[in-house]
Parts: structure tokens; sequence; C-alpha cells
């Protein structure tokens, strides 16, 4: 199941587990990136909660954590090569997994038609 | 995800457009609202790539933002119109010669900085470039300063556009063979694609170039001119901070401002010797006493280049200190980013005297981290001005 939230956010979920990254259209605005800091194995966060940043030469900007959840797995080669998350977005570059309080939390949140219609 | 750092969400409608405005938006500009002004901040190919063009080949901006100002005096004396312009700046304007240009510094009586500047002598005036946000204000400054001996004119007929990199000589070369001639700080009146210009080999990137001011109806044409050659890309505001950042040099509202002194900024080197103690024009600026004391007995603060050791940027705003758990306050961070062409995070900040000897270790809070950090020596890139 493909989710999507309006801060730019995709969340694969399966079994319970959220596999999130950050969408073509926020990799675009964001620009070329040259740093990422991800978040510990093991920690907890709520919706909304800042769990990752990404900078570009410009600015910092916050990742949000899309779901209530605990962080199961990280993605080192986006912290390793911050360039991933520009050329392969929604594919090589994910962020985190995210083992959801709440398996059916997901649910409530975009599909992909809806995103695209808010992007434009 | 959310952008910290996104347009304001002011209507544009009030923004002022430059004579390249139109040009901008063909050329695929982010457009920003910038001192009042609608300004591209990036083009299509990002911040990251304009930045390492510029430093490879060459790079043009719009800076037409900022102010372009006349000093002509009444006298028809142009040592009468230096005179009363060092009444109000801490430089020797006296000695600039014809068609040289030098970097001053507008103060208050406090010894703060009022805006930074550039000065040309024009044979029979002076040209002035100011910044911005600035420019209305630095206009009255002048008129009140010294309307009693000159007539000081904002101009608002011309654009000003810079051309910065390794390759910016022979690109301007095709339009003008003379500008080879020119050296670093030289300044020049020149017919570009037969419109009337006046090129300064200056600018804001530590790279050599040129600075040109346009008629305005003719700013496109230049500027579309120079933007034919394969070898020149346009810049937005973006790569043109991270340009000056590793070069070193001052953004005005960010290192350097009413609360910053010249000394404090390190800036001592724009005061001529002529303008300090025991100099023949010693004194006679705003906030000399405080200034001039500085440069005999130092100051508590220094601004300083920070290089952070990690991979993080460290950005304005952040503070620095001694000791790696953030209980004894040093200073603060007033600019700070990704360096592309050194690619590692620089920065540069206020540090308390005692931590300001390149090599000192201190540290910058980020995010609740404290990480380490090295004062370093600016610039971060060398300089290739052609002198």
């Amino acid at each position: 199941m493909l989710k999507f939230t309006e801060e730019h956010e995709w969340l694969k979920v399966e079994g319970g587990v959220a596999t999130v990254g950050i969408t073509e259209h926020a990799a675009g605005q964001l620009g070329d990136l040259v740093f990422v800091e991800l978040p510990e194995t093991g920690a907890t966060f709520s919706k909304g909660d800042s769990a990752a940043t990404v900078e570009s030469v410009k600015a910092a900007s916050d990742v949000y954590c899309p779901l209530d959840g605990e962080i199961v797995e990280i993605n080192q080669a986006i912290v390793d090569d911050p360039s991933l998350v520009n050329s392969d977005p929604q594919g090589a570059a994910w962020f985190f997994k995210l083992k959801l309080a709440d398996p059916r939390s997901a649910d409530g949140l975009l599909d992909e038609a809806a995103y695209k219609e808010l992007v434009g | 995800m959310r952008q910290t750092w996104r347009p304001d969400l002011e209507s544009n409608s009030r923004l002022i457009h430059t004579p390249l405005h139109a040009l901008h938006l063909s050329l695929g500009a982010r457009m920003v609202p910038f001192a009042g002004y609608e300004m591209p901040v990036q083009y299509a190919d990002g911040v990251l790539k304009e930045h390492l063009h510029t430093r490879a080949a060459a790079g043009l901006f719009d800076v037409s933002h900022m102010g372009q100002i006349i000093i002509r005096p009444k006298s028809g004396r142009i040592g009468d119109a230096a005179l009363a312009l060092e009444r109000l700046v801490p430089v020797d304007v006296l000695s600039l010669a014809e068609g040289r240009q030098r970097y001053g510094l507008f103060t208050n009586p406090d010894g703060g900085i009022l805006d930074d500047l550039m000065i040309t002598n024009r044979g029979d005036h002076l040209f002035l470039v100011v910044n911005a946000a600035c420019k209305d204000a630095d206009y009255a400054h002048l008129k009140e300063g010294l309307g009693d001996s000159c007539d000081v004119t904002l101009l608002d007929d011309r654009a000003l556009i810079a051309l910065q990199g390794p390759h910016a000589e022979a690109v301007l070369c095709e339009l003008w063979a003379d500008v080879a001639s020119m050296r670093f700080m030289d300044v020049a009146e020149a017919d570009l694609h037969d419109v009337g210009c006046i090129i300064s080999r200056s600018g804001y990137t530590g790279e050599d170039g040129f600075e040109i001011s346009i008629p305005t109806a003719s700013a496109v044409d230049v500027t579309q001119r120079l933007l034919e050659h394969p070898d020149v890309l346009a810049i937005g505001l973006g790569a043109r901070d991270s340009l000056r950042l590793e070069a070193g040099l001052c953004l005005y509202g960010n290192d350097i401002d009413t609360g910053t002194t010249p000394v404090e900024a390190a800036l001592e080197w724009a005061i001529q010797k002529s303008r300090r103690a025991g100099g023949e024009r010693a004194g006679g600026f705003p906030g000399a006493e405080r200034i001039l004391a500085e440069f005999a007995g130092g100051t508590s603060r220094r601004r300083v280049g920070l290089r952070p050791e990690g991979r993080a940027p460290v950005r304005g705003g952040a503070k620095l200190f001694a000791d790696a758990d953030g209980t004894a306050p040093i200073g603060s961070v007033t600019s700070g980013g990704f360096g592309p062409s050194v690619d590692c995070p620089v920065a540069m900040g206020y540090v308390e005297t005692a931590h300001a000897g390149n090599g000192t270790q201190i540290f910058a809070e980020v995010r609740g981290k404290y990480l380490p950090v090295t004062v370093s020596a600016l610039p971060f890139v060398k300089q290739t001005y052609k002198r």
C-alpha cells in the first residue's frame, strides 16, 4: 500500500511497517542535497515530530514522522551520499522504516491520485 | 517535509521588478522576494551547479536591485566630493585615482556599520554602488551629509549585472577587447553592443570578474548577448550567497550591521592609514573615536571564519561555545552553509577575542548537539583577482 502526506513524504506499508521517504516533488523543490541526518534505530516518534533533517547548499528542512511509531531501520546509503535523494527519491533513497503504533493509521493518509492533485 | 527557508507569503504584486525580470522567468528562474524586489534565487540547474559553474567558467548575476548613486561636486572639483564623502566613510577617498574603485563603509556615531559599498572615482564625479535594502537610507544619509557641496542622485535608469569567473574576461573580450587591459578594481566606460556601459573589474564571488552598469533600455539586449556565450550561465541569489561566503565576504545585515564595528568585523583593511590615528586626515567620520580606539586597544570579539568538522552545515544564528557541553557561550554564527567548491560546510561568525585565533577548536549548537568547529582563516577559497 503506497500512501502520501501533505508534507511530501511517501510511505510504503507492509505488515505494519512503513518504509518512509520524501517525494520526487519534494526532492525537486529542495534542490541538490549535501547533508542528511537520520534518527537512531529504536527511537519512537509521534506523528508530526521532526524525525530527520535534509540540507541543501542554501537551507535546512525537517522531515516529519508521518505517523506514530518506532524506527526499526535507517538507510545509511543516503547519509553517505545525500545526492541519492535527488536521483532516486521514491526508490533507493528511502529514509527509515517505521513500525506503526497502529497499523491501520496509514489508511487515513493520501493515496497517489490525491497527492498528485495536491502538488499539481 | 517542510522547508524552514521559503518565499515570504507577502503578495508578490508589491515587489519591484528589475529590467531583467521577464528574462529570468524565460530562463526558468525560481523567484523570491528580496529587499523589496522579486529576484531569481536559482534557475533550472540549481544552486550547487550554478556555484560550481561560476568557479569553473562564468556566471552572470542580475544585481540591478542594488543602488547606483552619483555624487557630483558643485565646485566641479572631484577632490571636494572626495573630502565631503570622507565625512561619512572611514575610507581614503581623496587618493582614489580616476578610474579606480575602493570598498567602503558608512559608519554611525557609535562606530556601527550602516552599509558597505563600492566607491569609484569617475573623473568629474563619484559613483557608488550600495546594498538594495539600504539604498533609500544611504541616499538620504548622503543628501543630508554632503548635499551642501554636492549633487547626489540615486539612479533609476540603469541596470547592473555581474559576470564572474575564470572565463569572464574572455567572454567580455568578445564584446569589448580592451577589457583585457583592466586590472582588479579598475573602472572604465565601454560600448557593449553599441550601448554605453560602465564596467568595473570587481565582484562578490572571490573570482576574477566584472560588474557592468547598463542603461535600462538596453539591459536585456546586453545580458542576452552575454548569455549566448556557451561558457556563461545565469546564476541566482542562492549561489551568489554560497560564493561570497566561501570568499569570506560579508553580507550586510548578516555579518555586519549597526551593532558591529569595522574592527570587530575584521575590516581594518578597508580603513587606509590616512584615516587612522596619526594619518594626515585621521578621524573625521562618524564613530571615529570608538573605531580608532579599537585599532589601538582591540575589541572583545572578532569576526572569524569557521570550519565545522563534520558534514553538517552550521547555519546563521547557531550559538558558539568554548566547550562541548554548551556551558560557556562565546559568540554566534552570522553566515553559514555548505561550500560546494571546498566540498564541506563553511561559516563565519563572531567569537570572543580569546577564542579568535586560527586553529582554535570551539563548538556550535545544532539541533541540540554541540558540533566541533575550527576557527579558520578567510577566505576558504583562493581569490583569483587579476591584480
